[in-house]
């Protein structure tokens, strides 16, 4: 059962980005990115991390996904050409990317960890819960927890000064 | 399943994404590729943390998508700020930093 539903949703993963990489207009990317988003959350689930998959359907498939919408929406369905004009950088880009697959793959399979041939280690309960996320930020990884959130901050500033419209000067009276 | 086939498939998923990024030009699709990247990346870190049974990897896994949330939202600011001042939609003729 475990394998039929990761295979459905690797399928179903690879085809939402191969389907990102081949649309010509950008809508139809988001869209297929959806669907790939939906399906690695189907993978988190799978690795027993509830609540990883919780936050990538409602905060990524859902928040991120309508702000790209909204973007698209406003600079205009461009029917961007797939590179026609160089198809030998196109061809070299493709040759690339299988020589980096290759590697990736043969780096992971000789990596000599022991547990990548099992179903991992075993787990206590409430593994992936949000109470042992919450619990883990607020300990271990605070200080991160209190960058990103700076970070997150920086980025809302950053967005309004990059996008927000042009005050007109104050009149003096 | 097995772990490996997990880091197979984030493998194989950013191998998709960098073949976007580096062949297609409109930066909005540009970004949604790099997105397929990130995603790639996380799902080898939430594969890890299963592997090794501590949640480490999905909290790395969780500032990732932090981190993208930024990106985008920095991203699209810039997309609509030079969609504003009417520059091409082309990556490859913002080329000023080149001269």
């Amino acid at each position: 059962m475990e394998a039929v539903v990761f295979w459905f949703a690797a399928v179903l993963a690879v085809a939402g980005a191969i389907g990102v990489v081949l649309q010509r207009n950008p809508f139809y990317s988001v869209l297929a990115l959806v669907v790939h988003l939906l399906a690695l959350a189907v993978l988190f689930l799978l690795l027993r991390a509830e609540f990883l998959a919780a936050a990538q359907v409602i905060v990524y498939a859902g928040a991120v996904m309508v702000l790209y919408v909204f973007v698209v929406a406003y600079v205009g369905g461009l029917e961007a050409p797939l590179t026609e004009e160089r198809p030998a950088l196109r061809v070299l880009a493709v040759v690339f990317s299988g020589a980096l697959l290759a590697e990736l793959s043969v780096a992971i399979v000789g990596s000599g960890l022991k547990a990548l041939d099992t179903h991992g280690a075993d787990l206590e309960a409430g593994f992936g819960s949000p109470s042992q996320i919450g619990e883990l930020f607020l300990t271990k990884f605070l200080i991160a927890f209190e960058l990103v959130s700076l970070l997150l901050l920086i980025a809302a500033v950053g967005a309004i000064v990059l996008a927000g419209r042009e005050r007109e000067p104050e009149v003096k009276r | 399943m097995d772990i490996v086939w997990y880091l197979v498939l984030s493998a194989l998923i950013f191998c998709i994404g960098a073949v976007g990024v580096l062949t297609r030009r409109s930066p909005l699709v540009v970004l949604i590729c790099l997105e397929l990247m990130l995603n790639a990346g996380n799902l080898a870190l939430v594969a890890f943390a299963r592997m090794t049974g501590t949640a480490d990897g999905q909290i790395f896994a969780l500032i990732v998508m932090i981190v993208a949330a930024a990106e985008v939202v920095i991203g699209l600011g810039v997309i609509v700020a030079m969609y504003r001042s009417r520059l091409p939609m082309d990556v490859d003729a913002m080329s000023e930093l080149k001269r």
